[in-house]
């Protein structure tokens, strides 16, 4: 059923066979990798977990890696690292920005994981990676879940990817490698659709705080409070990150208060670009504790 | 560069109908669905779930073709261009789709979509504009609704189609301008999708052409498939044939070409040719014939052939005119040119 959809997966006749494994049944659990970092992580604090994103090739071109331990180093409990795009739908200008710039500096998901090689020698904070869909497909959705296992990243977020579509053609394929597939919901997602992308993640589910692309003006009213509130009632499977107009300590306390805990995005962009160190901002954020 | 739609791969008559609608899931063949975030579901789904019932009713095609004759001017004429046939020794047609209400076939598309944003009930309406044809047809369909109106337009295109702008301020929208990219059509589209994303419960984003997520390659091509419903009878009323040998349009993302050919995409002994812009030559890599040179990927929401580098990132197009210079291109041509065609240049 892919084949006949997606160009350029009808190469792959290895990834037929996976995706009748999906229709006919699970994997033998041997042939499993069990995703354990981010359900670690989780298990040991299930509170205040905080998540920065930045855009790899920004700044520098490569200060993927170094950024990354800087922040495990400053206390983040978690990283995103973004995958520029040409063309990013969901983000406002901050990242927008970023992601151009780390075009021009060259950036592409090649230069990444060989920036991320090794990597697990020097820190077990969590990583996931964060994208849109079209430059993974031209990667190449198997070579790029391969790719992610190999270089010890724990899952992916692709604002793009539709469930339905991720369902019917790479579930196993994130299964079999161990990737989770980490879902966005939002404010207008009904309770029954939360459920059913809370099903298909793994490691965390990502709550949008707003009806807003990233960077938005932050500081939370009644409504999205409501909103976290009605989340934390789901008794979800997974634990809840919220992220997009998350800048600050307030804001960040308030979704901690109801939720696992928070992502920064945007504004840890704007505090690189102004020379603001990983230990600061991640200070700036916890209040210094 | 052109695409050739020709006869010799046609599907068997059970899949005819495939050609023109998508699966249910918004396919055509490969190409098509509807890669959106999250934050869009909500819309794209109500959209997706009323469509079909809602320009299907009785209702809507009454007023929606009353509005298209007494307020849109249709039909267009067909007129018999006998100095170009005898230039070129045939007969040649041409559908004076420039005579239409604000001078472009794309009246026909937002006066459809302005009575389903009405029926959803939204209140505020958005659109993306290249030349700023489109821009003026919302911007005038909402004059006539009394609905509010924000037209996102390429900073670029904002210079080179002054006229438009105006005319666009002077029937009540607001003109943002798109500043990233090359400030032009794909740019605009780039900023309309984030104002959707911020506004998803009062907005009805009125797209211009066969692209974006499924619904709205189906919808538009319905919409605009006016056009080739009136070549048929105009051509029996002037020549006594029910089909021409070849019809010839322009595709930038392809909403002209999809209501030319829509009625006679069936028809196996039609040639359809759809024609891209090939900017300074398809190979000199300033050029906007994205099915001649694009490979399989997603913009805006749909999977189809896209102008972009070994990376995945869309390359920006180029093309003297303002609204051909989009770098991806309406599903339903992708199809048609891969199932029923071939590349040639002309």
């Amino acid at each position: 059923m892919v084949s006949e959809r997606i160009p350029f997966l009808s190469r792959n006749a290895k990834l037929k066979v996976k995706v009748e494994e999906l229709i006919t049944g699970d994997l033998p659990p041997n042939q499993k990798h069990e995703p354990t970092r981010l359900k670690q992580l989780f298990q040991h604090k299930p509170q205040n977990i905080l998540s920065i994103f930045f855009t790899a090739g920004h700044p520098t071109p490569d200060g993927t890696r170094m950024t990354i331990l800087d922040l495990a180093a400053a206390g983040a409990d978690l990283v995103e690292v973004g995958i520029p795009f040409s063309d990013p739908l969901a983000d406002g200008p901050t990242i927008q920005a970023s992601s151009h710039a780390a075009l021009e500096n060259g950036m592409s998901l090649e230069k990444l994981f060989a920036q991320l090689e090794g990597i697990r020698s020097e820190t077990q904070m969590p990583l996931v990676l964060m994208g849109y869909l079209n430059p993974v497909l031209q990667f190449g959705m198997e070579r790029f879940c391969e790719r992610c296992a190999a270089v010890g990243v724990d899952g992916v977020i692709l604002p793009d990817l539709p469930l339905a579509f991720f369902q019917k053609n790479y579930a196993s394929l994130f299964e079999q490698h161990g990737i989770c597939p980490i879902f966005l919901v939002t404010p207008q997602t009904s309770d029954e659709r939360i459920r059913e992308l809370d099903t298909a993640s793994r490691g965390f589910l990502y709550a949008v705080s707003t009806a807003s692309t990233t960077g938005g003006a932050g500081g939370f009213n009644e409504s999205q409070v409501a909103y976290f509130q009605r989340i934390a009632k789901l008794k979800l499977n997974n634990p809840v990150l919220v992220g997009f107009g998350i800048s600050d300590k307030t804001a960040f306390d308030t979704v901690c208060q109801y939720l696992n805990g928070g992502v920064v995005g945007s504004a840890f962009i704007r505090a690189q670009e102004a020379d603001i160190s990983a230990h600061d901002f991640v200070e700036s954020i916890r209040g210094g504790k | 560069m052109s695409y050739l739609a020709e006869n010799q791969d046609f599907p068997s008559s059970q899949n005819l109908e495939s050609l023109r609608t998508p699966d249910p899931d918004g396919f055509y063949g490969q190409f098509g669905g509807a890669f959106i975030p999250e934050m869009l579901h909500p819309n794209v789904e109500e959209l997706r779930n009323c469509y079909l019932d809602i320009i299907e009713s009785a209702a809507f095609q009454t007023e929606f073709r009353a509005l298209l004759k007494d307020y849109a001017g249709r039909a267009t004429p067909l007129y018999h261009a006998k100095r170009l046939s005898e230039r070129y020794g045939t007969k040649i047609y041409l559908k004076r789709e420039d005579l239409c209400h604000t001078g472009a076939h794309k009246i026909n598309n937002t006066i459809g979509q302005i009575l389903l944003a009405q029926r959803l009930g939204k209140k505020r309406i958005i659109a993306e504009t290249g030349a700023g044809q489109h821009g003026v047809a919302t911007a005038t369909v909402c004059a006539l609704m009394g609905l509010k109106c924000i037209v996102y337009m390429g900073a670029l295109d904002i210079e080179r189609q002054a006229p438009n702008v105006a005319r666009m301020r002077m029937l009540g929208a607001t003109v943002v301008p798109a500043m990233s990219g090359n400030q032009t059509l794909k740019d605009a589209t780039n900023e309309a999708i984030r104002d959707w994303i911020c506004n998803p419960v009062d907005t009805h984003y009125i797209i211009g052409s066969v692209v974006g997520p499924h619904p709205y390659p189906d919808l538009v091509a319905r919409l605009q498939s006016v056009i080739s419903e009136e070549i048929k009878w105009q051509l029996l009323e002037k020549e006594g044939i029910a089909n021409p040998t070849t019809v010839i349009a322009c595709v930038g993302g392809g909403s002209n070409a999809a209501g030319a050919f829509y009625h006679f995409i069936e028809e196996k002994s039609v040639r359809l040719i759809g024609s891209e812009a090939a900017g300074h030559g398809v190979h000199t890599g300033e050029t906007a014939a994205t099915i001649a040179l694009g490979k399989p990927g997603i913009l805006h929401g749909s999977l189809s052939m896209l102008i972009q580098n070994g990376d995945g990132q869309v390359i920006e197009p180029y093309s003297i005119s303002a609204g051909l210079d989009y770098p991806g291109v309406g599903p339903l041509h992708a199809h048609w040119r891969r199932v029923v065609g071939r590349v040639s240049c002309p």
